[in-house]
């Protein structure tokens, strides 16, 4: 704790009040930063808020030359992109923790394995977009001729198995401590009446954990939805509502990537600033739950 | 009685099996989940070693369809703002490190740390909307002093966190043992606690610094991006990450091959501050 | 005449609303080694830190009546000046991990920016090892780090820390708990000799040590000073039946 104690008369007084001081202002400009970060929002989209009120969320036309905004497209994007990503990450993920959780804890195996998933992590955004553009999207592009579908190569499913691989690692490490902090003796109480490892795995940790792994994918899941520039590169980038998961389509974040620099005109830039409200509001909401929950996890 | 005895016995071995088969679907399941990194790594080694020469290294880019040119320019770019944003988010984030891992039960104590695991949350996307709002507006244009302080905001919670873990680590006794001897607080805290962190510390900072050198979108509408060699940050300026954005959403050949050297140099950058922050980690840990 | 170096007249201590000490009253006179004991809670731990002042760097904790050092009036001094005149060991060695042997046991004067020479330091370092009988086993070591010495020689290194100060007290928290007997041995015997220069009170929970090293003792017993005498007279003819019993092993 910061002592109590004052000093009298001596330079050391001055000094300790001042990194006393110091200290406290610290905190409050960090609070203070985040409410003016929600406060800008806020008040950069009020010009939106009120041209367009609700019907912004489930209006279908997004025609910045018209002066027309709805939103529903990209929420609809964003929203597909998000929760297809998690679908196609979760078993991985979670076969993922319980390998490294469960089967290899310690050992060159272990370090190798948790190595790999850190550097998964610490690829940035662009780079697998990039990747995705030419490695992918060629994939893609292949199968959808095949299944007779237009071969965009771009679209929804490509950046959903883009974004699953990136939030693969994020889903992992939360998932991985848990699953490894198991205390030892509920799983050899279980050994010890005859179970296998499969049985205790599926009936005893898994089951603890559970509150545990659902966190680690609510964080990952916070993540899709902010995740922007691969998602950008690969999606197809389009203003109408995806029929598919292979047709082109967009999210709010890329959107704001692709149109915030060149938006005219102060209720085209409000728009854009309000979808990025919403994607601060939601992962905000996710990112809080989610912490809640390992709290409550750990205590 | 024998009967049942068998039915037992192929039960167990029915359970066995399942067992031996689910490890190996873990197995799999995991090096399928390796391979991604792999595909990727070696996909950009193969591409962009072949772009990386000394012109690569010291050249602006040319205008579409001139042979040649380099990233010269985005590799100043990225270094610089890297290094302003790091004056600004290194010295408050250790700061507010320090006074959370002293001040665990106050009210402000509870808002700070709730202010950092919100901040942490918040797309990069939408920092760039916030700093395009704050600075860039008010200056009249894009510079890599706004991207800076994007960037400054993304690793200010890491920076944060990694020091207030360090600091808490520390046993209470270290402390007492210096204030016992008639060491003023302040100096209790910048010349003892501190520096016997500072191992931790900078693992942390270092690790931030990597997070954040790959950071394209809070980029887009702060620093922009320059097609010039500059050096003031108050201008616009290009960045490694800028340049892979959009070379490679360009339809030119050449300006791809330019993204895929700039993606290897990124890793290269990546991976070695990765190393010398595990370096950090274990030769310098201090013995308590 | 022993002259009294420290003072205590209806001295309290407090944590919020919690009375720890109560109205304690005692003369502590110069180049004794005074144990100070009682069961788990009786307050012996906060009695000393109370007289350097560290027990105020809790939040809430208070304090009321007088304590003087040498006559000065311990709460109307400069904390950071009264801690560099009185010096505590306590119960986990600590020495600071990123000095030196050598700087650990000048620590006092380098954090506090007092300014001396090559000589003067090498002096100080030399006096205060030999006092704290540590100065053969690492006099050719002195630039490694504190950390790297057993417990028991970290011990005494934070003993000639507090040394070097030149301190006109020295108070020890449980300072031998945490250590194997061969150590505890040996600083008790530092301690027999340390007597001589300055007064140590030192708080123990081990009456046989207190019996083997001081020869004063005060018996606190739920926050109160029960009775404070030569060791040799609480021992064997205790005055309060409480201490009695605390003798005879009727508490912890």
């Amino acid at each position: 704790m910061i002592p109590a104690i004052t000093f009298k008369n001596n330079g050391i007084n001055f000094k300790e009040k001042a990194f006393k001081k110091t200290l406290t202002l610290s905190a409050i400009v960090a609070v203070i930063i985040l409410i003016a970060i929600f406060f800008t929002l806020l008040v950069n989209s009020f010009p939106s808020l009120k041209a367009l009120g609700a019907g912004f969320f489930y209006d279908k036309t997004w025609d910045p030359v018209a002066d027309e905004y709805g939103a529903l497209p990209f929420l609809v994007g964003t929203l597909l992109t998000s929760f297809l990503a998690l679908l196609i990450s979760t078993p991985f993920s979670i076969a993922v923790s319980i390998f490294l959780g469960e089967y290899y804890k310690k050992g060159i195996v272990a370090e190798t394995f948790k190595n790999v998933i850190d550097l998964l992590a610490g690829i940035p955004s662009v780079i697998y977009g990039f990747w995705g553009l030419f490695v992918l999207v060629p994939i893609v592009r292949i199968i959808e001729i095949k299944l007779n579908v237009p071969p965009y190569g771009v679209g929804i499913i490509t950046s959903s198995i883009i974004l699953a691989i990136m939030i693969l690692p994020f889903s992992v490490s939360l998932s991985r401590q848990v699953i490894s902090m198991v205390p030892d003796h509920l799983k050899e109480a279980a050994y010890s009446l005859g179970a296998t490892r499969f049985e205790v795995i599926t009936k005893i940790i898994i089951p603890y954990t559970k509150s545990g792994l659902f966190a680690g994918l609510l964080l990952a899941l916070g993540r899709a939805l902010g995740e922007t520039m691969a998602v950008t590169m690969l999606i197809g980038n389009t203003h109408s509502i995806p029929t598919g998961i292979f047709s082109p389509g967009n999210t709010m974040a890329s959107v704001i990537a692709n149109e915030f620099s060149e938006a005219t005109g102060k209720i085209y830039t409000s728009a854009l600033i309000e979808m990025g409200l919403f994607l601060f509001v939601v992962a905000t909401v996710i990112n809080i739950i989610g912490k809640q929950i390992i709290k409550r996890f750990t205590l | 009685m024998n009967d049942s005895k068998s039915e037992i016995e192929k039960q167990i071995a029915h359970r066995n099996r399942k067992n031996k088969r689910f490890k190996g679907v873990i197995i799999a399941a995991t090096i399928i989940s390796t391979l991604p990194l792999l595909f990727i790594l070696f996909y950009i080694f193969r591409q962009g070693i072949s772009a990386i020469n000394w012109q690569f290294l010291t050249h602006l880019p040319k205008p579409v369809g001139e042979a040649g040119g380099g990233v010269s320019n985005a590799l100043v770019g990225s270094i610089l703002i890297l290094l302003v944003s790091c004056i600004i988010a290194i010295p408050v984030g250790i700061v507010i490190g320090i006074y959370l891992s002293e001040e665990t039960k106050s009210r402000l104590a509870y808002y700070c740390r709730l202010a950092v695991d919100v901040l942490q949350g918040i797309p990069s996307i939408v920092i760039g909307i916030i700093i395009y709002e704050w600075i860039v507006r008010p200056m009249g244009g894009f510079s890599a002093f706004s991207g800076s302080v994007a960037l400054a905001l993304i690793m200010l919670p890491s920076i944060i966190k990694s020091t207030e873990e360090t600091l808490k680590l520390l046993p209470e006794s270290l402390k007492e043992a210096s204030l016992a001897l008639g060491v003023p607080y302040y100096k209790t805290m910048l010349k003892i606690i501190v520096p016997t962190g500072l191992s931790g510390i900078l693992t942390g900072v270092i690790l931030s610094i990597s997070r954040v050198i790959g950071e394209t979108a809070p980029l887009l509408f702060t620093a922009f991006g320059s097609p010039f060699m500059t050096t003031d940050i108050f201008k616009p300026m290009s960045s490694l990450s800028l340049i892979i954005f959009n070379y490679a959403t360009s339809p030119y050949e050449d300006w791809h091959q330019l993204a895929w050297g700039a993606s290897m140099l990124l890793i290269l950058m990546i991976l070695i501050l990765n190393i010398i922050s595990k370096i950090v980690q274990s030769k310098w840990k201090v013995q308590f | 005449m022993e002259s009294a170096i420290l003072k205590v007249r209806n001295f309290s201590a407090f944590f919020g609303k919690s009375h720890i000490l109560k109205n304690i009253n005692l003369d502590i006179d110069k180049n004794n080694v005074w144990a100070i004991m009682g069961p788990s809670g009786c307050g012996k731990t906060t009695f000393i830190r109370c007289i350097n002042r560290m027990h105020e760097l809790t939040p809430n904790a208070t304090t009321s009546g007088s304590m003087q050092l040498n006559g000065e009036e311990i709460y109307e001094m400069n904390p950071v000046m009264l801690r560099r005149k009185v010096g505590m060991v306590f119960q986990r060695p600590n020495p600071f991990p990123t000095m030196s042997i050598y700087d650990n046991v000048i620590a006092g004067y380098i954090l506090n920016g007092i300014k001396l020479n090559k000589q003067q330091k090498d002096e100080i370092v030399e006096t205060s090892l030999r006092r704290a009988a540590l100065w053969m086993e690492v006099r050719n070591t002195l630039h490694k780090k504190g950390t790297f010495l057993s417990g028991g020689q970290q011990q005494r290194l934070c003993i000639a820390r507090a040394l070097s100060m030149n301190p006109e007290m020295l108070l020890l928290d449980e300072a031998t708990s945490a250590l194997d007997p061969v150590s505890t041995a040996k600083i008790e015997e530092l301690i027999h000799e340390l007597k001589a220069q300055y007064t140590i009170l030192m708080v123990t929970h081990n009456m046989q040590q207190a019996a083997r090293v001081s020869n004063k003792t005060a018996f606190f017993y739920l926050g109160e000073l029960v009775e404070a005498d030569n060791t040799k007279t609480i021992f064997t003819n205790p005055k309060h039946e409480k201490t009695q019993d605390y003798i005879r092993g009727h508490f912890g």
